[in-house]
C-alpha cells in the first residue's frame, strides 16, 4: 500500500503519460477537474489501465464512473478504496 | 442522442502500449475479431467501436452508472449494417429509462472515427428493451 503523497506522485506521473492534457500537470491542482484540462474518455482508458499496472489493481465496472477519472483527487480515493493507497483520514485517526 | 470522435493513431498507441489488456477490457470478443480480420483496419474498426460505446453512454446518460464497455457491443449483421446490443448494467440503465430502440451510425475517414447515437424512447406505460 502506498502512502497519499507517493500514490500522488505516481498518479501524476501516469497522467503526464497517459493523460494526453493540454496543460502540465504538475501545475494542476489535485481537485482540478482533469477533463476541463483537455483528458478525453479514451485517454482516461489509458490513464486507468497504467493506473491499475502501477498500483497493481483492476477497477471494477462499478467504478468505472466518469467523476472516478476526474481529479487527482478522485483517483487517489477510489485507489484507496481499492486497498492500494494509505486512506489519510485512517492515517490520522 | 450521442455522438463521440476518436483518434484513430490513439487507439493504435494504446495497441501497442497495452496490448492484449486494452482489447481485452474494451472490446467484446466479436468486436476484435471483426476488427483483426482486416490487419490494415484494425485501429479503425476499434476506434469506430470505441466511438459507438462512449456515444451510446451519453445517449443514455450512463456516465456515473459504472459500466463496463464491454457490456456495449456493437453487433456486426451480416449485411453489413451494424447495431447496438447492450448487456448487464447497461442494459438494465435502458431498460430503466425506457430506451425502445438504439439507432447508430459510424464512419471513419483519416485519423478520425466517429458514431452517432439515437435513443428511440418508449412513451409512458409501453414496454421497452
Amino acid at each position: 500500500m502506498k502512502s497519499t503523497e507517493q500514490a500522488d506522485t505516481d498518479i501524476r506521473a501516469v497522467l503526464r503519460d497517459h493523460g494526453r492534457l493540454a496543460q502540465d500537470i504538475a501545475t494542476l491542482a489535485p481537485d482540478a477537474d482533469l477533463y476541463q484540462a483537455g483528458m478525453t474518455s479514451h485517454a482516461s482508458v489509458n490513464v486507468m489501465l497504467a493506473l491499475e499496472g502501477k498500483f497493481d489493481v483492476e477497477f471494477p465496472d462499478r467504478m468505472l464512473k466518469r467523476s472516478v477519472f476526474a481529479s487527482v483527487d478522485a483517483i487517489r480515493s477510489a485507489l484507496a478504496e481499492l486497498g492500494a493507497v494509505a486512506d489519510a483520514q485512517v492515517a490520522q485517526a | 442522442m450521442g455522438f463521440d470522435l476518436v483518434q484513430i493513431s490513439t487507439v493504435a498507441q494504446s495497441l501497442e502500449q497495452f496490448g492484449a489488456a486494452y482489447e481485452r477490457r474494451i472490446f467484446t470478443d466479436d468486436e476484435s475479431r471483426y476488427a483483426r480480420s482486416s490487419s490494415a483496419l484494425v485501429a479503425q474498426r476499434l476506434a469506430a467501436r470505441f466511438a459507438a460505446k462512449e456515444a451510446v453512454m451519453k445517449a443514455l446518460q450512463l456516465a456515473e452508472t459504472g459500466v463496463g464497455w464491454r457490456d456495449i457491443e456493437v453487433v456486426r449483421q451480416a449485411s453489413g449494417d451494424c447495431e447496438v446490443a447492450l448487456h448487464g448494467r447497461a442494459a438494465e440503465a435502458a431498460q430503466v429509462a425506457g430506451a425502445e430502440q438504439i439507432l447508430l451510425s459510424m464512419s471513419h475517414d483519416g485519423d478520425y472515427a466517429g458514431a452517432s447515437v439515437c435513443v428511440v424512447f418508449a412513451p409512458p406505460g409501453n414496454g421497452s428493451l
